[in-house]
């Protein structure tokens, strides 16, 4: 049965997907504006990985957390630095800041680390499993895991702690919520962290699978994600989830079955299609729990 | 009842000025530019820049109308310009033995590029009737992935029998003498070139001729109130759809024609060349230029396309250099407290000029 095998793949790519994903649709619903710099933050938690695992060989977790703590903090300073000035300006003006932000990492990390790729050495063991005819790396699973207990932790982050609530106001209303007493800068600094933090969990999965790392690797897997979270109802969490993995599926189908030229096309397409059946994606205003 | 006229009239005074300021620029550029040219103190970088920052100006006139005008962001401009260029070189290439004159064939090549990216952008607007803000970016920027990955994989030969195409390979067999016009991830080779800079001058007044003339009357006052309040303006009678669709189908033509330049401009053109990327820098032509401000939209895309080549020297630190510029600008023309603190810096320094002076 090949068919399982590939719905496993695209499950698992559609897992790293998701992860991106929540981080766009987080931001997205707490301070209204598209951040494009997401990808390319991708792109240097990936960078600090690689090298706290070959230059300070430094456990893969260690690494992991160490990538993690970077990507958090970078995603904070910018937001200080170049979106919180904005805050009153058009969501245009945000836009291109973010863009600029995102041209600033890139050349960035072509001055520092070089625009070659590097090989991301394999951390995660190569074995695989089989279930009844198929066999599913273990990374996979493992990319799959990771996104459900993600998943899992954010949904109950989100509803059931002070902080959740306090996202889940600003959210709704940022006037009312301040009024409320909330810090609304500082949820904003908190959404900030929490999605820089799973781009960071996002860029090691993505390098273990596709084990190269370059100056601009985090544009298209960022795009996707963004793609995803359209798809699923910008702004909802359930919904940034189910598109990633949706998305993952569709584009491993299409590899599969269609061509693997066209794939990228194929995923377009059917968003394209999607969106006119459902205008305001799978789970948009459905949903109460925009953050 | 007095005193609205005069504001009226004075507002359409400062409108017309707008309007006659931009001709003039476009106008005097070029004069000055022919007169550098005739005496060869342009270097040759900057020569061979003149046909792109014309393409890329048009574009962006055509973006603004989308993204100013109208209020719908796009994120697919580099798509139209994609399939205007390459149906361009396709129609040019077929041409070449029945057209032989270069004007000609140029303009005509231009035409069938602006027509076929105005068909898309029909197909396009109609997600746009449906969708609104970010749903509406998400379709523009999934068409100008789509326009991507469908030219890299489009193989379109011409010999002695008519024309081959396939989407694998390029399996077909050309009879002897024929020729291949677009080869997949290679894109189009061996276009003749075609474009020059004159053409390009012209293509920017009729963009402004065009879009001035759409702006100042009854659709474009219908556009901007579809901008401003959809349901006011849905309420008096104005067709919301209709209008969204006019500005985004000229948009889309006008973005198809500076392609069709740009893609004879040179004898190879990858897709890759269009790809969400170029989409993103168009928008930053706009929106640094003003919204809706096609005289602004002339000189950033002008300097923003002179400025990686100015900071040439700088070499790896130069596209980090033009991020922070582009942050930085955003910052100060659009945070009030920076905005104050710059007007009275740049105010000081007029004063300290004059008393100087």
């Amino acid at each position: 049965m090949q068919f399982l095998s590939y719905l496993i793949n695209g499950l698992g790519l559609g897992s790293v997907y998701a992860i991106i994903a929540l981080g766009y649709t987080m931001v997205y619903g707490i301070a209204k504006m598209l951040n494009f710099a997401h990808g390319d933050i991708i792109m240097v938690g990936a960078y600090i990985a690689f090298f706290a695992i070959t230059k300070f060989s430094l456990p893969f977790p260690a690494a992991l957390m160490a990538a993690i703590l970077v990507c958090t903090v970078l995603g904070v300073v910018i937001e200080r630095l170049a979106y919180k000035p904005l805050r009153q300006a058009t969501s245009l003006a945000v836009l291109i800041t973010a863009i600029g932000v995102s041209y600033f990492l890139q050349n960035g990390a072509q001055i520092l680390w070089s625009s070659s790729s590097k090989v991301f050495p394999s951390v995660i063991s190569s074995g695989e499993i089989r279930l009844g005819s198929a066999s599913v790396s273990y990374l996979t699973l493992i990319t799959i895991a990771t996104c459900i207990v993600v998943m899992i932790c954010l949904t109950l982050f989100i509803n059931k702690t002070k902080t959740g609530s306090a996202m889940r106001a600003c959210s709704e209303d940022k006037g009312a919520s301040m009024l409320m007493g909330i810090n609304v800068n500082r949820i904003i600094s908190i959404t900030f962290a929490i999605g820089s933090g799973l781009a960071a969990i996002a860029s090691v999965l993505l390098a273990s699978t596709y084990p190269s790392v370059y100056p601009t690797m985090g544009s298209m897997p960022g795009i996707k994600a963004f793609t995803a979270a359209v798809f699923g109802g910008i702004g909802s969490i359930p919904g940034a989830f189910v598109g990633g993995l949706i998305l993952g599926i569709i584009e491993i189908f299409a590899k599969a079955y269609i061509s693997t030229q066209l794939s990228d096309a194929i995923v377009f397409a059917v968003l394209i299609v999607i969106l006119l059946i459902k205008p305001t994606g799978l789970l948009g205003k459905k949903i109460n729990v925009k953050v | 009842m007095n005193k609205i006229s005069s504001i009226l009239s004075r507002s359409q005074d400062k409108q017309k000025r707008g309007r006659v300021l931009s001709f003039a620029i476009v106008i005097i550029a070029y004069i000055i530019i022919e007169i550098m040219l005739k005496t060869g103190s342009l270097s040759s970088l900057f020569s061979s820049l003149l046909v792109p920052v014309t393409c890329y100006v048009v574009a962006a006139i055509g973006l603004n109308l989308n993204v100013g005008i109208s209020g719908e962001l796009n994120l697919g401009q580099a798509g139209f310009m994609s399939v205007g260029a390459f149906c361009a070189v396709c129609v040019s290439g077929i041409l070449a033995g029945t057209v032989t004159a270069g004007i000609p064939r140029l303009i005509i090549s231009m035409i069938c590029g602006a027509a076929l990216a105005a068909f898309f952008g029909f197909l396009i607007g109609i997600p746009v009737l449906k969708l609104q803000g970010d749903y509406l970016a998400i379709v523009t920027l999934a068409f100008g992935q789509i326009i991507k990955s469908v030219f890299m994989n489009a193989y379109i030969g011409i010999d002695s029998e008519g024309l081959h195409y396939s989407f694998v390979d390029s399996s077909f067999k050309l009879q002897p003498g024929g020729k291949m016009l677009l080869n997949g991830p290679m894109g189009a080779t061996g276009t003749a070139k075609i474009a020059n800079f004159t053409v390009g001058i012209v293509l920017i007044i009729i963009a402004l001729l065009i879009v001035y003339n759409l702006m100042f009357s009854r659709s474009g006052r219908a556009i901007m109130a579809a901008r401003d309040n959809r349901i006011a303006a849905e309420s008096v009678g104005i067709p919301i759809s209709r209008t969204k669709m006019l500005a985004f189908v000229v948009s889309a033509a006008l973005a198809g024609a500076a392609g069709a330049l740009y893609g004879l401009n040179y004898s190879t053109l990858v897709p890759n060349k269009f790809d969400f990327n170029t989409s993103i820098l168009i928008l930053v032509y706009v929106v640094l230029g003003g919204l809706g401000n096609m005289t602004g939209t002339i000189i950033s895309t002008v300097i923003l396309i002179l400025l990686p080549e100015l900071l040439r020297s700088l070499q790896d630190y130069r596209m980090l250099i033009y991020a922070v510029v582009l942050i930085l600008i955003m910052l100060v023309t659009n945070n009030e407290q920076l905005k104050s603190k710059w007007k009275s810096l740049t105010g000081r320094k007029a004063k300290g000029g004059a008393s100087n002076g």
